[in-house]
């Protein structure tokens, strides 16, 4: 039960419309980043904006292919694009040069390509296809493995490739299992255990009277215990449990202070043992009461403490140096403005010399001295910021807006899971690399080598990004076909 | 509508990401409109790093004798933007250059092309490795050309015009090791061969850097925070090699108008005293600006003189090869120190003996006077001891061993745990080449590789490896892997030829012989027991290598030596003399003989080689 419709009716050009400007604002901005004023035109093919030139309109010839492959293609094909996928990326391992460091770049001809760009939106149909699939529930442990396969198996193998940053993009997708119905308390986790890392890495440095413990792990103590009250509030029998412990603590840290008057006492173990104290408090009440839950609040706080004192691991073992120092950098911890900080700081520079209008197109002096590096692909933002200002940069962010909001309405008009999912997928992918791109640039995110979506110079992220795009408005379009 | 009851997360999720954005654009608005410092940050606040760079380290001889050390130079850099009303008659003349060379220069620097990091706000380099006399003149009134800037670096100085093939060179680096290293830029200067290449790291030292600040125009501002980032350059670290040179410059001076190479080493640490290879060049032509034109010149040189013909060319041994043959011969049990074997002369078949002498000749005679017909003999009974076996099998294996053997001796392949950069590997033949070459492997019997007994045919060495021979049995039976830097480390590598002690008196005995009333009686030293062999190597490109190695004093040896001087005849005639006159410099001190020195300097044996 299918109807014709024709693809210039049922196609959404509104999303179309924002993709276009996007694009073009991007191309201008590296047209600035690299210009030299005793330079050429826009249209020179030996400079990067003439060469984006062409991988823009190629990407337009790419976008428009897809359009015109039947919609149900992508559904069935799916799981051989994944397939396809994963053994590019792990060929790419083998075959590639070695550049900076990674290989994850396969060279034909004078193509050069990222295989990482077209993994994402692989996985997103694999994904589409796997959570639309009949038998599918995500509470369903069964499922959950093959679910985290398809997710962080590309992922993997581009850590793998050395590109930590295009790997991290995977983890966009949880915000796809959110919508689709993975309790939220893992993204509240998430970010709790954000919070308790920064806290501890940053504030470990610090000492409380000398030597009797760090700012750092009491004040993570704290914050765990602080959830723990908010939890016993809100969601307990009632609010006894909360008020006893409040009391607890606070007796416990009166006795230590006095303690600590005549001996030595390390307030870190005290908050540790604080901490201790209240999961053992819990699961008394659980066994005792048979108030439900408790043994999960135990459990959260027993593993905070974990986490807590792994942290410090975490960071100095898993962690590359260069990523420590970045994060250092971010956390203000580091004063290196020419050092690792260097590229951040003179990000900042250029931006906030743009004020409110901007010096004026071509005009921008930071970016043109060459003092940010990467100017025309990871810290492209910059030109924008330099050159037009408070009210330029503002315009690119409302149009990457217009466009998140505009696929999340796209994808929730959908009648079937598989491209709800995939929409999801696409808005979530987008918002990841903007938030992590446009953050570095801003100084409030790691650096994470990651592309602006559209805006970076580069053939294989533009590409990427098109098809993630396009492959979603073809499966829109295709939304009226069906008869209901 | 597909059931859905998590309709509402839809608003969640459009809330994060609007927050975000949200967040980003507050972010924005206190950059860019409210917090002033990033404002002003861009008018005086852009940094400049400038590269200090360090001085390289210091080269010595073993005697503490300063070889190579630094000297200032100076590099001439320009910022486009900043060049106004310049005078550019007066800054040519300054800089003596003429008018033409300035424009094609501005040309080549603003090709994107030629120079794809350019940009006209930041320093380009126009001249590079200026002395301090070129740049004098101009020192004064840099001031007139705004834009233009001088920059401090080193070059090499030399103190002996000596020693080019060893110490190497100093050029700008190549991209592939801009690639492979992170420490070099474009434009940095590092060692090409030699000790310079090998010891670069050490030599190097670290880059500092210097912090200045720079308005939004170019224009510098002075330092940041008063310098309280910058970081000093640390100089190279200083090596002491192992080159006498003293003996060095005598044995290139005795090497004049000659082709060919000499090696000496001492034997008790493998230290390479002396290395020289003619033709060669003063190592100071390739320093500076004329560094270019200079070494085209030596690269389209018939003569080669870029080639370590020390350690890069290969030559069949001839005769020098006998005494390591008497020695494996006597281990592999072919013969002992007592056999005999008959000689008829230039009537010998099928080797033919080129000096008179009675018959039958001992082992000890047979070094003294270079039988060939000995050697031969001794060779055949040596890998026919065992017989040939079915399908020549015990035969080849008798071979292999033989082969083994000499390679022990550190022929047929580099010195891997050596600090010689250019290094060629010789080559001793397996039994696989002749199974090879003689289609199969009952193609080849003793008679086959007869030449090998006498080291000629498909067996190639390099002096150093012939030098290192001799080391190896002064040392009697063991030798450390030839170098070049003087230190500890370098002792450890010693490697064991797997002779017996008791095979030496006789070889040692006959080499002593070989000055005595042998084939270098000419070259012998008053009171100074030696020990040598002469070879005279054919080949295919003319007269005979002339070849001498041998040792000094027999007991407790001091220097071994390998001399080479290609197409020049017999061994007792060229290389013998300067044996002979290396081991006088060395062992006395000081030459006796100056017309003995004079005349082995002044012959020429090819008329191509020029001096440089």
């Amino acid at each position: 039960m299918y109807k014709n419709v024709s693809i210039r009716y049922a196609l959404d050009w509104t999303t179309v419309f924002f993709y276009v400007v996007l694009v073009v604002m991007g191309w201008i901005s590296i047209y600035g980043a690299s210009y030299n004023f005793d330079q050429a035109s826009i249209f020179d093919f030996s400079q990067r904006a003439g060469k984006q030139f062409i991988w823009i309109i190629t990407a337009f010839a790419i976008g428009g292919a897809l359009l015109l492959i039947d919609s149900k293609m992508y559904n069935i094909f799916a799981y051989f694009i994944y397939a396809g996928t994963i053994l590019l990326l792990i060929i790419t391992i083998f075959v590639a040069h070695d550049i900076k460091g990674s290989r994850s770049w396969l060279v034909l001809g004078p193509i050069s390509f990222q295989p990482e760009e077209i993994a994402k939106m692989a996985t997103a149909l694999a994904l589409a296809k796997f959570m639309s699939s009949y038998n599918y529930k995500l509470k369903n442990w069964k499922d959950l493995l093959p679910l985290s396969f398809i997710i962080f198996g590309p992922a993997l193998i581009i850590v793998l490739q050395n590109e930590t940053g295009g790997a991290l993009v995977f983890l966009a997708f949880l915000l796809v299992l959110y919508r689709e119905g993975m309790n939220g308390i893992v993204l509240l986790i998430g970010s709790f255990a954000v919070l308790l890392f920064i806290t501890i890495i940053k504030l470990s440095i610090i000492p409380i009277q000398v030597d009797r413990g760090t700012l750092g792990m009491i004040l993570g103590m704290s914050f765990i215990l602080f959830v723990e009250i908010g939890y016993a509030i809100f969601f307990g029998k009632n609010q006894k449990e909360a008020l006893i412990l409040l009391a607890g603590t606070f007796v416990i840290g009166l006795v230590s202070y006095f303690i600590n008057i005549g001996f030595y006492l390390n307030y870190n173990y005290v908050a540790i043992f604080t901490v201790l104290a209240s999961c053992i408090y819990w699961i008394v009440i659980e066994i005792f009461k048979r108030y439900k839950r408790y043994w999960m609040l135990a459990l959260f706080s027993f593993s905070s403490v974990l986490f807590c004192f792994s942290a410090d691991y975490l960071f100095e073992k898993v962690l590359e140096p260069h990523q420590q120092v970045r994060i250092r950098v971010l956390l203000n911890m580091e004063n290196a403005p020419l050092g690792a900080g260097y590229n951040v700081n003179q990000s900042k520079i250029a931006i906030g010399s743009g004020g409110f209008w901007g010096k004026g197109f071509l005009n921008g002096t930071q970016t043109k001295l060459k003092y940010v590096p990467e100017q025309d692909t990871d810290f492209i933002f910059c030109t924008v910021g330099e050159e037009h200002g408070f009210w330029g940069s503002t315009l690119v962010l409302f149009f990457y807006w217009l466009l998140l909001m505009r696929i999340l309405r796209i994808a929730e008009r959908q009648r079937d899971q598989f491209s709800r999912v995939y929409g999801y997928c696409v808005a979530s992918i987008f918002f990841f690399h903007l938030t992590i791109n446009i953050g570095m640039v801003l100084g409030i995110m790691p650096v994470i080598g990651i592309p602006l979506p559209f805006f970076s110079y580069g053939g294989s992220s533009l590409w990427g990004f098109t098809i993630l795009l396009f492959i979603l408005l073809r499966l829109d379009a295709a939304r009226l076909e069906r008869l209901r | 509508m597909i059931n859905d009851t998590l309709q509402s997360r839809r608003y969640v999720i459009a809330i994060i990401m609007s927050a975000v954005i949200v967040v980003y654009i507050l972010r924005l608005f206190t950059i860019q409109v409210i917090d002033t410092k990033y404002k002003n940050g861009a008018d005086s606040n852009a940094f400049l790093k400038k590269t200090l760079f360090p001085p390289r380290g210091l080269i010595y001889d073993r005697n503490h004798k300063l070889l190579v050390y630094n000297k200032p130079a100076f590099d001439i850099a320009l910022i486009m933007r900043e060049i106004h009303d310049l005078d550019t008659i007066s800054f040519c003349k300054a800089l003596n250059i003429d008018k033409q060379f300035f424009i094609n220069r501005i040309e080549e620097i603003k090709d994107y092309k030629k120079n794809p990091s350019y940009s006209s706000y930041t320093p380009q380099l126009f001249m590079t490795q200026l002395g301090i006399e070129e740049i004098a003149t101009i020192q004064q009134s840099m001031y007139k050309y705004p834009g233009f800037y001088i920059q401090n670096r080193t070059l090499r100085e030399y103190a002996f015009p000596t020693a080019a093939h060893v110490l190497g060179n100093i050029g700008e680096v190549s991209q592939s090791r801009i690639d492979n290293d992170d420490y070099y830029k474009q434009g940095d200067f590092a060692g090409r061969d030699g000790i310079e290449y090998t010891y670069e790291e050490q030599l190097r030292g670290e880059k500092g850097v210097e912090i200045l600040l720079r308005d939004a125009k170019g224009r510098i501002k002075g330092k940041y925070e008063n310098g309280k980032d910058d970081i000093a350059p640390k100089a190279g670290q200083n090596l002491t090699l192992t080159l006498d040179v003293q003996l060095q410059q005598l044995a290139e001076k005795l090497l004049t108008g000659k082709v060919g190479s000499v090696v000496a080493i001492e034997p008790s640490t493998g230290e390479i005293l002396a290395m020289a290879s003619s033709p060669t060049f003063d190592p100071s032509i390739l320093v500076g600006r004329q560094r270019s034109k200079n070494y085209m010149q030596l690269v389209n040189d018939e003569t080669k003189p870029l080639i370590n013909r020390a350690t890069q060319a290969q030559y069949s041994p001839g005769s020098a090869f006998k005494p390591l043959q008497a020695l494996v011969f006597q281990q592999m049990g072919g013969i002992t120190e007592n056999t005999m074997f008959a000689c008829n002369g230039p009537e010998s078949s099928p080797v033919k003996c080129t000096h008179h002498h009675g018959s039958p000749v001992s082992l000890l005679n047979a070094i003294e006077q270079s039988c060939n017909p000995y050697f031969w003999n001794a060779f055949k009974t040596t890998i026919e001891k065992n017989g040939y076996g079915k399908k020549n099998e015990i035969f080849r294996n008798t071979y292999d061993d033989w082969a083994r053997r000499v390679k022990l001796f550190g022929l047929g392949s580099k010195f891997t745990d050596s600090d010689i950069y250019e290094q060629a590997r010789g080559y001793i033949p397996t039994q696989k080449f002749y199974n090879r070459v003689y289609r199969g492997v009952t193609g080849w019997r003793a008679i086959t590789i007869r030449s090998l007994a006498i080291g000629q045919g498909e067996v190639l060495v390099t002096p150093l490896q012939l030098a290192n021979v001799m080391a190896a049995i002064a040392n009697q039976g063991y030798y450390i892997t030839p170098h070049l830097n003087k230190c500890d480390s370098m002792l450890k590598n010693i490697h064991q030829c797997g002779i017996d002690k008791k095979y030496f008196p006789i070889v040692f005995e006959g080499m002593s012989g070989v000055f005595e009333d042998g084939t270098a009686r000419a070259s012998r030293i008053e009171g100074l027991d030696m020990c040598g062999k002469t070879g005279t190597a054919e080949n295919s490109h003319g007269k005979d290598h002339s070849i001498f190695v041998g040792f000094a004093p027999r007991d407790n040896p001091k220097i071994a030596i390998a001399v080479i001087v290609e197409n020049a005849g017999f061994g007792a005639t060229y290389a013998a003399p300067i044996f002979s006159l290396l081991v006088e410099q060395y062992i006395k001190g000081k030459i006796a003989r100056t017309e003995l020195r004079d005349r082995i300097t002044n012959l020429v044996t090819n008329s191509n080689v020029q001096e440089r």
